[in-house]
């Protein structure tokens, strides 16, 4: 008795608590204030692709990874995002501080109409429903006058209170801040009353609603919030690369994120981090490869250029067989080492 | 035995229960009262309908006939969020925690109903889910004392034992702060000194905590000792009804049920 944890609670629930944890995302943030001053055009561009791919990743992984509703369908709401962006900038002209959230909202919105009647449906067929939304997005974005088919559309440049943002350098200031905002969000909601309710509902859906947790709002709130960080991502995705094409969001977006908190680690912030990283740098990695083997052996280099995908799905299926737990499993192995690493045996 | 009450109301009124299972009858026009404050034990053999009846009163099975009233109020037929929302709240037999939270989580997870905050403060982590999910731990501290599982705080359920898992099915459910606790067979597969300490857990959570306890168990001196009084069900009826005492001397339920048990 008189047991009683008697430190105040808010020291034991902060986000940061350690020392350690706190110096260590000092050097973060600090190495990427100052890395765009000593990396290439090229290498902040990858950094780039990767802040938006965070940002998709962390919220299929609130749907899928926290509540466990398979969605193939993710890709489609990033399409929605971008299209918002795209249509009410061209159309409306308005502001990005506009359009950026209303992207977000877009697709909330749908997301959480496809939400009710997945709420019938469970694994497999749950794949089935968000993959047939998926085409049904896929053939309004070729078919439809307003946003031009096949020809894609352009879109204006990031601009916040008349500032607007052109180098590569200033584009990776402003994606990666929607990143780290996106990751803080997504760690908030997860340790709160809702992230433990989709946490519920993934573990014991019979057992959460015993518990006084209402399935359908908090199923459809995972579609919604997973579907408003697809569209965020969509919207900053379509200013980036000023073109957006509808062939860009189609099945294989969906399943490119589905690989990223795979790999990353489905029920974790960290993992939808790390598998976005990952993800986005192997195409990469590959075409460096084979630049740097083209001279040397010419056959080589070709070859790997078609064997491009088969490399990228091997990488995926190698690294799911030896870590099944994603990246974040190995990270959470090697903190437990140096956790106990005095008495380590 | 538990506190005396001044004035016993009904909290709990079930009556001509039926649920079937294709034939099986699980439980066939069962009718009880459950008090307020008492502990009101139901005993049976494996397969008597016991925790069927359970299911039904949360909502998990659809009675296809009958009534249960709590607090006068009809529930049959509510969603079972919204009944334990009313203030039912359940321990399961087997193990339903979950799985990926630790204790502390899990203990937190039920008071979802009593958080009063939107997704927008949860994501920015405004003062107003600050200050409630402060409060919300400060609660949940209690129960974690009350249930000596301070040690475990931080675990992940999955990696305690089996004792200690059933102890937090328990304390999930006093989380939520009920008005009734539904105790599906809390001390089967423990040993000596567990079920003592689970004695306890119970008989506080009446007399300190003042929740009504119904409970399901097989162990016949916890059943003897806790209870106020105690409904035997065979083949999904109710056999005999009464104080412990009685019950022990009731040449039926001796043939139903204490005679089975020998074996
Ligand atoms: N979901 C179910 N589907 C089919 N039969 C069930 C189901 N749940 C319980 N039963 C049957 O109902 C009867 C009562 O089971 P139960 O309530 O679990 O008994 P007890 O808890 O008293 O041991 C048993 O014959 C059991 O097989
Ligand atoms: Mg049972």
């Amino acid at each position: 008795m008189g047991d009683k944890f008697q430190t105040s609670y808010k020291a034991d629930m902060a986000l940061f608590q350690t020392l350690w944890v706190k110096v260590w995302l000092g050097i973060f943030a600090a190495s990427l204030i100052v890395c765009p001053y000593f990396l290439s055009q090229y290498q902040l561009g990858i950094l780039n692709e990767i802040s938006i791919a965070v940002i998709g990743a962390l919220g299929l992984n609130l749907l899928i990874g926290y509540t466990g509703q398979i969605s193939l369908g993710h890709g489609a709401f990033v399409a929605i995002g971008a299209y918002t962006t795209a249509l009410t900038s061209a159309y409306w002209g308005l502001p990005f501080v506009v359009t950026l959230p209303l992207s977000g909202v877009m697709a909330a919105l749908l997301g959480m109409i496809v939400g009710v009647p997945a709420l019938r449906l469970k694994g497999l067929y749950l794949a089935l429903g968000t993959l047939a939304f998926g085409f049904i997005v896929e053939y309004v974005l070729f078919h439809w006058d307003l946003i031009q088919g096949d020809m894609g559309m352009a879109v204006k440049r990031i601009s916040i209170g008349g500032y607007e943002i052109r180098t590569e350098r200033d584009h990776f200031y402003c994606l990666t801040a929607f990143a780290v905002l996106a990751t803080l969000c997504s760690k908030n909601i997860i340790r709160s009353k809702i992230g433990r309710s989709f946490i519920a509902i993934r573990d014991r859906d019979i057992a959460a609603e015993a518990m006084g947790i209402p399935l359908a709002k908090y199923k459809v709130m995972a579609f919604g919030v997973s579907s408003f960080y697809a569209g965020i991502a969509g919207g900053l995705l379509a200013h980036y690369q000023k073109w957006i094409v509808p062939g860009s969001f189609d099945l294989s977006l969906s399943v490119t994120y589905i690989a990223m908190i795979v790999l990353g680690g489905l029920g974790t912030i960290l993992g939808s981090v790390l598998g976005a990283v990952l993800i986005t740098s192997i195409p990469h990695g590959i075409v460096y490869t084979t630049d740097l083997v083209k001279d040397t052996y010419p056959v080589l280099g070709s070859l790997i250029v078609d064997l491009k995908v088969g490399i990228f799905g091997l990488i995926v299926v190698l690294a799911l067989l030896f870590e099944p737990q994603g990246l974040a499993g190995i990270y959470r192995r090697v903190k437990l080492y140096w956790k106990t690493w005095p008495f380590r045996y | 035995m538990a506190v005396v009450k001044d004035r016993p109301d009904t909290l709990l009124e079930i009556s001509d229960l039926t649920m079937s299972f294709g034939g099986i009858m699980a439980v066939s026009q069962l009718a009880l009262k459950v008090l307020t404050g008492e502990i009101y034990s139901i005993i049976g053999p494996n397969g008597a309908g016991k925790t069927t009846l359970f299911n039904c009163i949360s909502g998990i099975y659809k009675a296809r006939a009958g009534s249960i009233k709590f607090e006068g109020q009809e529930i049959l037929g509510m969603p079972p969020h919204k009944i334990a929302r009313l203030g039912i709240a359940r321990a399961f037999q087997n193990i339903e925690l979950f799985r990926g939270m630790t204790v502390l989580d899990n203990l937190m997870s039920s008071r979802e109903h009593l958080l009063n905050y939107g997704l927008f403060s949860a994501a920015l982590h405004f003062g107003r889910c600050s200050n409630q999910e402060e409060k919300c731990r400060d609660r949940v501290e209690d129960i974690i004392e009350l249930l000596d599982l301070q040690k475990f705080r931080n675990t992940h359920v999955g990696a305690l034992s089996y004792g200690i898992q059933k102890r937090v099915e328990l304390g999930r459910a006093l989380t939520m702060e009920p008005k009734v606790v539904l105790v599906d067979e809390p001390v089967s597969g423990m040993n000596l000194e567990e079920t003592e300490d689970m004695a306890r857990y119970i008989l506080d959570i009446n007399e300190e905590m003042r929740i009504t306890v119904v409970l399901i168990e097989h162990d016949m001196r916890l059943v003897m000792d806790l209870s106020d009084r105690v409904a035997v069900l065979n083949f999904g009826l109710k056999i005999a009804e009464g104080r412990p005492e009685e019950i022990a001397k009731d040449p039926e339920v001796i043939r139903a049920y204490l005679g089975e048990s020998k074996n």
